[in-house]
Order: C-alpha cells, then structure tokens, then sequence
C-alpha cells in the first residue's frame, strides 16, 4: 500500500478535482474488499449515505500494530476508505489515537469537494477507528 | 392572470431568460444542468426583485406599525395572502397561513388538530410513500394521543392500492393525510377520490402539496380538501416561506400552534385569549420579505399557466424515460409517465447512488442521491438510496441529453463499459 507521504505526492501532481476524484475511484478499485462475513451491522459505521463496514484488530508482531479493513458499496467512499487506511492502518494504537484525519483530508485539498454528510460519513469512520484503538489500547493496558 | 382561451405560447428559452442563476456556465465547456427542483426551485428575477424592493423601500416589521412603512408592509403581506388564497381557490384569504415551510404546516395541522381531536384508538391514514414531514408530525401525535398509524398499501408501481384504501377506512378514521404527489417516485395521487371516500367515512383529508402545488393547478374545492400546505421555495418563492391552507371552520375551532406575539386577543398575567385565524396561527415575526415575494412567485406562475407549464414538463418528463432508458442497468422507480408529475427516481445496477450523483456533479448535472426523506419508501423499494432527476418549468430537452451524457461518463468512470 502507498504511503501517506506518496500520496501527497501524487495528489500535489493532480491539477484539478475532477483528477483526483479519478484517482480517489483508483484507489476505490484498488481496495481490497472485506468479506461478506465482515459485512455485519456491528460492523457497519452509522452515518454514512453509503454503507461502511469497518473492522481492526492487533497484530501479534512485537510491538503490536492495529491493521484495519474497510469496504463500501460506493467507489469513491473506498477511495477515501483507502487514504484513511494510509493514514490510520499499521500503526501501534497510541499513535493511531493521535492521527489528525482533518489535516489529511485538508492536506489533500479534498474538504472544499466533500458535502457536509460525506464529511460526517468520514468522521463516523474516524471515531469508529478511534473507539477500536481506544478498545485495544484499553485491553493491552 | 392568463386568459386560458388564449394561452401564451410556451417559450422555454424566455424563460430561463427570467431566471439568473442561469446566466452562467459553471465553466467554459461546462453548462449549468439543474435537476433537483423538487429540493428546491430556482428564482426568477421578479421574485429576487420583489424581495430587493421590501428590503430597499419599505422594510418595516408586520403587523405593528401605524406609519407609512409599516402600513405599506401590512397591505403587501395582505395583498400576498390574497393571492395565495386565490390561486388555491380559497373562499377567503383568512384560511391561508403563512408558516415556514410545508413542514412547519403539516407540523401545525398534526399539533393543533390532531392534538385536540384524536382520542385513543382513532386513526389517521397514512402511505409509505409519504415525506417524512408528512409521516413524523403524525407519528409524534398519534403517540401522545393514543391513536393509530394506518398505511394504504402500495400497488407494484407505487401508486396507492385504492381497494386497500377501502378496507382501512372505517369508524375510527379521522384523517387520511397524503401528498398530492409524492416526493420521490413523483406519483400523482387521485386526490379526488381519496377525498369522497374520505368524507363518506366523515374523515378529514390533509394534503402535502409541497411537490403538487409547483407542478399541478391546485384548487381547494375541486376536490374538497380539507388542509393542504406548501413551500414556497419550491414554487419559486424564497425559502423560509410557507403556506398552510385550512378550510375557515377547522381554522376556528383548532388550538393555536406557538404562543406569542400577534397571536393574542387579550393577555393578563395568567391567561390568554387567541386572536381570530390567520393570526392566532402566525406568532411571532413572520417571514416579512418572504411572504411577499411568494406573491410574486403566485403571479409568474398563474401567468405562464398551467396547461403551457404542465404540457412543457410531460414533454420533458416523456423524453427523460424514454432517453434514460438507454443507458445500460437504468432502472426507472415509480409509475408511468401518465401517472406521474416532473420526477424520475432511478437506480443503475453496480453503480452507487452515491458515486452517480458525485460523477454527475462533474459534467455539470446536479440531481439528489440519497432516501429524500422517504425511508419507508426506500425499504419498500428494497434500495438504500436512489438517485432522484426533478423537473421543473425551466428545464429543456437538452438538460435531460447532458443527463444521459454525464450517466454515460458515470459508467466509465466506474468502469461499467
């Protein structure tokens, strides 16, 4: 998977909307899909148009990191599925705790293109991640 | 007002001359392609102008004031109300009340009405297509007062089961609320005979004309509708504006809605009495500028005229289906062209309503995607979401071919081609 420093790249390479759409949709294609069995209402996240599932969990690796999944029925919500994965996924659970996804999003000039209820759909996905690593970092405690 | 022997010839690029908004392109190559009057309609320069005028000339609050400003809003606001009551076929123009919107009127007709005369086990008659703003105010009523929710089934292609309206009217129906054309799948509704079998069970009928009074000629007595309420945003009004229509002695012998200024006969320390309807209705400041350029909103469309509007938006409404058609995995929601006013609700296999309506925004087609504040329709549809083309008087054949193109374009991007 791309980096988040890639993706700033390729993103500042982009001249207008309509590139990056196109390639948040590349993105969206590229994401790997969740099983059916993942597909749950507990697992779906609330808030968004399009339905979201979302699911983490430790790795045993030493130290443990959280790697999550995602899948949407919409393309261009699994492109922003994929930057959250980037921004969010891999990480040890304090240092997912501590991702700013606003800067990401901002960073990537995407906030002038999302409305308002994709905007709460991305939040609803960030407080998912948040509520999971918090879990973790409870449970390792 | 149009002579209807003579109507004028119906001239959509004057029109659009009319409306500003479309003055621009939202680039070079980029035409503007609006699709979601049903939301909400553009305003044409008359409207813009009227609502300019009071701010520049002679605002002043309504209802207060002896001098000349506050006098001159007063006989605008009156003037507005009459107009309203006459293109609704009101008797007078004291049944027409400004609220804020088709929401706030059903909201009131629910409160007030419902508040004070349905008992427990009454029922009020509703169906799954209705907007929310016509489901929730009954659903809040009917739990405080112990009444019954019934639904008149739907038939395959979402119009109303008249048989199944049959065998739920019965003594305990009080009111059978519906929209005169309903939100999403655009279904007229026989409003005729939804009110005679109505009246024959001594129920009352609300109608939600939020989408059937910018679309359809609307007269109170023709059938005889007992409340009805819209948006004056919708018809080409400003937004924050709207209109609850209630036949005199309903008006009369209901509670007022909210407590305030101007709603009052006589106040002492611990009672009230109520002022006469309209006012006992419109506490409070109303919206001043808005209901008076809603008046001009009345007079542009009673002066294109219905039979020029309607013939206009079945054309486009007829070549929408028939181009829609198409595009590969088009799936039409909703009755027949016949049966239906300016709205086509779809869905494309293996494509998001979500994506679609992003993708469209791209060519410069904006439509809504989403349950429109119909989720029980949308659980009857079996669809999470749909994406929803509304019509309207300044629409052209051409907007409806960018429609198709910008679909096109969709189905490449997702790579469905």
């Amino acid at each position: 998977m791309m980096t988040l420093d890639e993706l700033y790249d390729e993103f500042d390479e982009l001249e207008d909307w309509g590139d990056r759409c196109d390639f948040l949709i590349d993105l969206g294609f590229e994401l790997p899909a969740l099983p059916d069995a993942a597909r749950t209402e507990q697992n779906r996240v609330h808030g968004c148009q399009s339905n979201v599932w979302l699911i983490a969990q430790l790795t045993e690796t030493d130290p443990p990191v959280m790697e999550i999944s995602a899948d949407s029925d919409a393309m261009i919500v699994r492109g922003l599925i994929a930057v959250l994965l980037m921004a969010f996924s891999g990480n040890r659970v304090e240092d997912i705790l501590k991702v700013d996804a606003q800067a990401v999003f901002a960073r990537l000039g995407l906030t002038r293109h999302l409305s308002t209820a994709r905007k709460n759909g991305l939040a609803g996905m960030v407080d998912r991640i948040r509520l999971l690593a918090a879990r973790h970092a409870d449970a390792g405690a | 007002m149009t002579d209807s022997s003579a109507p004028r010839a119906f001239d959509v690029e004057a029109v659009r001359s009319d409306f500003p908004i479309f003055d621009q392109r939202l680039s070079a190559d980029l035409p503007l392609t609006y699709l979601d009057s049903g939301a909400s309609a553009q305003k044409p320069r008359c409207v813009i102008d009227k609502e300019r005028e009071v701010y520049e000339r002679y605002y002043a609050n309504a209802y207060r004031g002896v001098y000349r400003f506050g006098a001159q809003v007063d006989d605008e606001m009156e003037s507005a109300r009459a107009r309203v009551g006459e293109f609704l076929g009101a008797r007078s123009a004291d049944e027409i009340v400004f609220t804020s919107g088709a929401t706030m009127s059903i909201n009131l007709v629910a409160r007030c009405w419902g508040g004070r005369h349905l008992q427990t086990g009454d029922e009020v008659v509703l169906n799954a297509a209705e907007h929310h703003a016509n489901l929730v105010p009954w659903q809040m009523v009917a739990e405080q007062r112990g009444a019954r929710l019934r639904f008149i089934p739907l038939l395959e292609d979402g119009r109303l089961d008249m048989d199944g309206l049959d065998r739920l009217l019965g003594d305990r129906t009080r009111l059978v609320a519906v929209s005169g054309m309903a939100n999403v799948l655009g279904t007229i509704n026989p409003l005729a005979e939804i009110v005679d079998r109505a009246h024959q069970q001594g129920a009352l009928v609300a109608v939600d004309g939020a989408q059937s009074v910018p679309h359809l000629a609307t007269d109170v007595h023709n059938p005889d509708i007992d409340f009805l309420a819209f948006s004056g945003h919708k018809i080409f009004g400003p937004s924050g504006v709207g209109v609850l229509y209630g036949r005199g002695e309903l008006l009369q012998e209901m509670d007022p809605f909210l407590g305030g200024g101007h709603m009052i006969a006589q106040v002492e320390q611990q009672a009230s009495t109520w002022a006469e309807p309209p006012a006992k209705f419109e506490a409070g400041t109303p919206p001043i500028a808005q209901a008076i350029a809603l008046g001009t909103a009345i007079d542009y469309v009673a002066a294109l005229g219905w039979d020029a509007i309607q013939q206009h938006e079945h054309q486009l409404l007829s070549y929408a289906h028939q181009r829609l058609l198409e595009v590969p995995g088009m799936r039409i929601h909703g009755p027949a062209v016949e049966h239906k006013g300016a709205i086509v609700c779809f869905t494309m296999d293996d494509a998001h309503p979500e994506d679609l309506a992003q993708l469209l925004d791209r060519r410069g087609v904006f439509v809504r995607h989403g349950h429109h504040c119909a989720m029980p329709l949308h659980a009857w549809l079996g669809q999470a979401a749909t994406v929803r083309a509304s019509l309207s008087l300044y629409n052209t054949l051409a907007d409806i071919d960018r429609l198709v193109d910008a679909l096109q374009f969709a189905r490449q991007k997702l790579r469905l081609n």
